[in-house]
């Protein structure tokens, strides 16, 4: 007994003397802050909370068609207005890139969010989009061409 | 959703609300006419949101409602036709015997008995209280169900990964949708992108407006020259209706 507690022993202070081999950490994402401004609420709170914030926002505004940007009412949009920025290359990152606000830390937690399979994952005025899709556009005009061959009723 | 209220017992709070006023002040009813709708209210029953199309007026090879609508919800086209997002259908119909023809736009027809709403197993598929009818994309699982009950072929299905959404239309693979009656821009006293296209480009074949509301443009011309259902038959009591048929 007095054997296994003395090499236990050992054995813990060698962990305590080597801690990068013993315990090597994930490290901790590099995280986007915009600067110069002051988010809805306190960081803690945030980090904490951010997911019913929204979550509690989405039926209002689904169901009940309730849009208004009043005191207490959160935006996934403004959240992503804000943190989600053209990097130094001018590229902004998609909800694919690790360099995401969202992502960075959500791969760190390893929390999955479907958000962006729907939701833009990018400000607006970062996407490029053509005034209309042209394919969408041309295919519509064959149906119509179609009709005319008389092969539709 | 739980906070909803069903048909039966909207028809009987309607029914007891009705025999209230009566019993309160004999022969005054507190007609509520529809107004803009406040920010931070929830829509109510009291407005019905609807759509007149004039057939006359729509042109066979036009397609700026389609295009419009696209555009305001960023609709790509993946080069399949068969499964490609589609809001809105340019439809045209034959008549066999004079060959008389005529195009019509063919969107969700806002029913008010919905049997997308019916079938669906989670509840994602919902009418909202100003009738229009809609796709919690939350909730939806794709399953589908929506798409076959639909007697208007008015659902698509999502079959690819979507990048570049718009701000206010989310859309994703995996789930079911369809026109919205852009609930965004009526929700901020705005008309649909289609209307809105029809009009600018001065064809003037789409009118949109509250159908509970006697004053209303929509509800005058309907009920001076009247306007049909598609399938009428199915009794659905449709938000859009259609004249020159």
């Amino acid at each position: 007994m007095t054997r296994f507690l003395r090499l236990s022993l050992i054995l813990t202070g060698l962990i305590m003397l080597f801690p990068s081999q013993g315990m090597a950490e994930t490290p901790f994402p590099i995280i986007h802050e915009p600067e110069g401004k002051e988010c809805v609420e306190d960081e803690d709170d945030m980090r904490r909370n951010h997911m019913n914030y929204i979550r509690h926002q989405r039926d209002k505004t689904m169901r009940e068609g309730i849009r208004a940007e009043s005191e207490g009412s959160y935006s996934l949009s403004k959240c992503i207005d804000c943190h989600v920025e053209a990097n130094d290359k001018g590229v902004t990152p998609t909800h694919n890139d690790k360099e995401h606000f969202c992502v960075a830390c959500h791969e760190y937690a390893a929390v999955q969010i479907d958000c962006f399979q729907c939701h833009a994952d990018r400000p607006q005025k970062n996407i490029k989009r053509s005034s209309s899709d042209q394919a969408l556009k041309d295919q519509l005009q064959e149906m119509l061409a179609a009709k005319d061959m008389g092969d539709v009723q | 959703m739980s906070d909803q209220i069903n048909d039966s017992r909207r028809q009987f709070l309607s029914k007891a609300a009705i025999a209230g006023s009566v019993t309160i002040a004999p022969g005054v009813f507190l007609h509520q006419t529809a107004q803009a709708k406040p920010d931070e209210k929830a829509v109510t029953s009291a407005t019905r949101w609807g759509m007149l199309i004039d057939t006359d007026k729509c042109s066979k090879g036009c397609t700026d409602c389609v295009d419009a609508c696209n555009q305001e919800h960023a609709l790509t086209g993946f080069d399949r036709p068969e499964t490609d997002a589609q809001y809105i259908r340019k439809v045209s119909l034959v008549e066999k015997q004079t060959g008389h023809e005529i195009s019509l736009p063919l969107m969700c027809q806002h029913c008010e008995k919905p049997p997308c709403v019916d079938v669906c197993p989670t509840g994602a598929s919902m009418k909202r209280e100003d009738g229009i009818v809609l796709v919690d994309k939350h909730i939806c699982i794709g399953c589908r169900y929506c798409m076959m009950a639909c007697p208007y072929k008015a659902r698509s299905f999502v079959h690819e990964t979507i990048e570049n959404q718009t701000l206010s239309a989310p859309r994703g693979k995996g789930t079911v949708e369809s026109c919205t009656m852009c609930t965004h821009r009526v929700d901020k006293d705005g008309i649909p992108a289609c209307v809105e296209a029809c009009t600018d480009e001065n064809h003037n074949a789409m009118t949109f407006g509250d159908l509970n509301d006697p004053e209303s443009t929509i509800s005058k011309e309907l009920k001076k020259h009247g306007g049909k259902q598609i399938r009428a038959d199915l009794q659905l009591n449709t938000g859009v209706r259609y004249q020159g048929l």
